[in-house]
């Protein structure tokens, strides 16, 4: 049975919709890559899942539970953590107080996981004590997919968390991603760096104005010169 | 020194009295702001419902013969935390929680704040009509005097405690917003709502935290102001452009800003209206001009103006305030 599954999703902000009947899921431990053009609807999905979007057909379930156009608030109890693409730092809160707003749901004692966030983000535990505002681009993404990781999350659902870093923060995050999916979290992100991104992808969905246009294994998607041609750049 | 010591009296005590007044009332505008991104302006009278709340508890409870050598005012002070907390919270569910809940934009709240306002100072006058009320009860007011071998330093017992308080209430808030779960929470929602969302803050334990911290802060004000002065229903209502003032100058959402700012706009329109000519007596003849009998920057009616030229000056030259708050 699949972690998560999106069946038939129409979806938008309250005027038109922006999805049109999308289909995505992902098995307990897998990492799903989402890729498209600009435009396609890729961050929508990934937001649909976590109940920023109206869905107005269709049907979002996460870990047995129907979760379809249930709040973003509720989410996190249920062990899903969303990491946007922009403003996705606490920039007046210190890194450890962001930190530790990533626990907020969590009423045991957390304080062997926040060592274990150091352990994979070594720069984030010098600089705790500091606003996160003050961090780099690339610090500042590993706070965010850090504050993530503190519910223990089954599924963590990343939006572009590579964009504007430079290609060796870009490959870091990717380590990263790898790492916490090798710990048993399964991985939902949205790429720009596609080839990067379907090259550690158990599935890859390429999406075209709200609807799937391709489905396979990264692998297999990386092969397909249809694929490469149309959406990879050659 | 006996001058000197005029100075102290007038314009450093009389600062820190209404800079209290102003920072308790400026630290909940701008935690609201910060919070629920409007600003209140049934702020102040939010504040004379306090004191009137204690003129009524006072009234009842004032033929008991409870004796503990603090007015009775002061030793209720607790009560009327909770209770304008209460209330706070209760205005929010009424009036302000339904717009919010229908998508309203902020300047919508803001007019429904003034509109709570109004309805605040009718409610009052119809109540307990238009006079002066003594919040004492009676009992005449403790005047400390300080001997320092010139004139005595005076200062009453309602000022000394406001001072006190204010400054502990600074030094819970602050305790409270770094140390407590739901303080950094308050400051997660102030910084960035979206994203309080997503790591599954409750909005609505963080407005409530807010209300109670705003609200009780107020009736502190509210019935220390009422001590200082005399009760009246337009007590807090005059003194709400200097607050917002205060806010506006400290950085909007600011709380330690909120303080600051308090301070300086209260030092500030008790320097402009002291009397400086009284410092200036002992070198009369030396200085090269007749001392005139009142020297002040301001006079004492126009004492308004002082936070309203400050508002101004900060709104243009500085708007983001002294501690880099919200610009809207």
């Amino acid at each position: 049975m699949s972690l998560i599954s999106l069946t038939d999703v129409h979806a938008g902000y309250g005027g038109m919709n922006i999805l049109n009947g999308v289909e995505f899921s992902l098995d307990a431990g897998q990492i799903g890559v989402i890729v498209g053009p600009n435009g396609a609807g890729k961050s929508t999905m990934l937001k649909s899942m976590f109940g920023f979007l109206n869905v107005t057909q269709g049907r979002i379930e996460f870990d047995g539970h129907d979760i379809t156009n249930v709040k973003p608030e509720a989410l996190s109890r249920l062990g899903m953590a969303f990491v946007p693409q922009e403003h996705n730092v606490f920039r007046t809160l210190s890194v450890q107080e962001n930190l530790e707003m990533g626990a907020y749901v969590r009423r045991d004692d957390w304080s062997g996981l926040l060592a274990r966030v150091y352990d994979i983000f070594p720069p984030l535990k010098e600089k705790r004590n500091q606003p996160a505002g003050e961090l780099s681009g690339g610090q500042r993404q590993m706070v965010a997919v850090g504050r993530a990781l503190m519910i223990e999350p089954k599924l963590i659902l990343l939006d572009e968390p590579t964009a504007g870093l430079s290609p060796m923060y870009m490959s870091q995050i990717f380590d990263r991603i790898l790492a916490i999916n090798a710990t048993g979290v399964t991985v939902a992100m949205v790429e720009q760096n596609a080839k990067q991104a379907l090259g550690i992808a158990h599935k890859g969905y390429v999406l075209a104005s709200g609807r799937n246009r391709y489905t396979d294994t990264g692998e297999a998607l990386l092969a397909d010169p249809e694929v490469a041609k149309s959406f990879l750049g050659g | 020194m006996d001058e000197l010591i005029f100075f102290v009296n007038r314009g450093l005590i009389g600062g820190l009295v209404i800079g209290s007044i102003y920072a308790l009332g400026a630290v909940g505008v701008t935690l609201i702001f910060g919070i629920l991104r409007f600003a209140h302006f049934a702020h102040g009278d939010v504040m004379t419902a306090a004191a009137f709340a204690t003129l009524v508890l006072v009234g009842l409870l004032s033929g008991l013969g409870i004796d503990v050598g603090l007015p009775l005012a002061i030793v209720l002070l607790p009560v009327v935390f909770v209770l304008t907390a209460l209330f706070t919270i209760g205005l929010d569910r009424a009036f302000y929680k339904p717009l919010r809940a229908r998508g309203a934009r902020p300047v919508v709240l803001v007019m429904a704040s003034i509109g709570v306002t109004l309805m605040l100072q009718g409610l009052i006058r119809i109540v307990f009509g238009t006079g002066n009320y003594d919040l004492l009860g009676g009992e005449r007011k403790v005047i400390y005097r300080i001997p320092t071998g010139f004139r005595d330093i005076v200062l009453s017992q309602p000022q000394a405690l406001l001072i006190i308080l204010t400054a502990l209430s600074v030094i819970c808030l602050h305790l409270f917003l770094t140390r407590s779960r739901l303080g950094k929470a308050m400051r997660a929602v102030s910084d960035n709502p979206d994203l309080a969302r997503v790591t599954g803050i409750s909005l609505d334990t963080v407005v409530n935290a807010t209300w109670v911290i705003g609200g009780g802060l107020a009736a502190i004000a509210g019935v220390m102001l009422a001590l200082d002065v005399n009760l009246q229903p337009d007590l807090a209502y005059n003194i709400l452009l200097p607050i917002f003032a205060a806010t506006i100058l400290g950085g909007i959402g600011q709380p330690y800003g909120a303080v600051a700012g308090g301070y300086v706009v209260g030092f500030s329109e008790t320097l402009a209206v002291f009397n400086w000519s009284v410092l200036l007596r002992p070198f009369a003849g030396v200085l090269p001009f007749d001392l005139p009998a009142n020297l002040s920057v301001v006079p004492n009616e126009y004492r308004l103006a002082v936070p309203f030229v400050i508002l101004i000056i900060v709104l243009i030259y500085r708007p983001t305030g002294i501690f880099k708050g919200r610009v809207f």
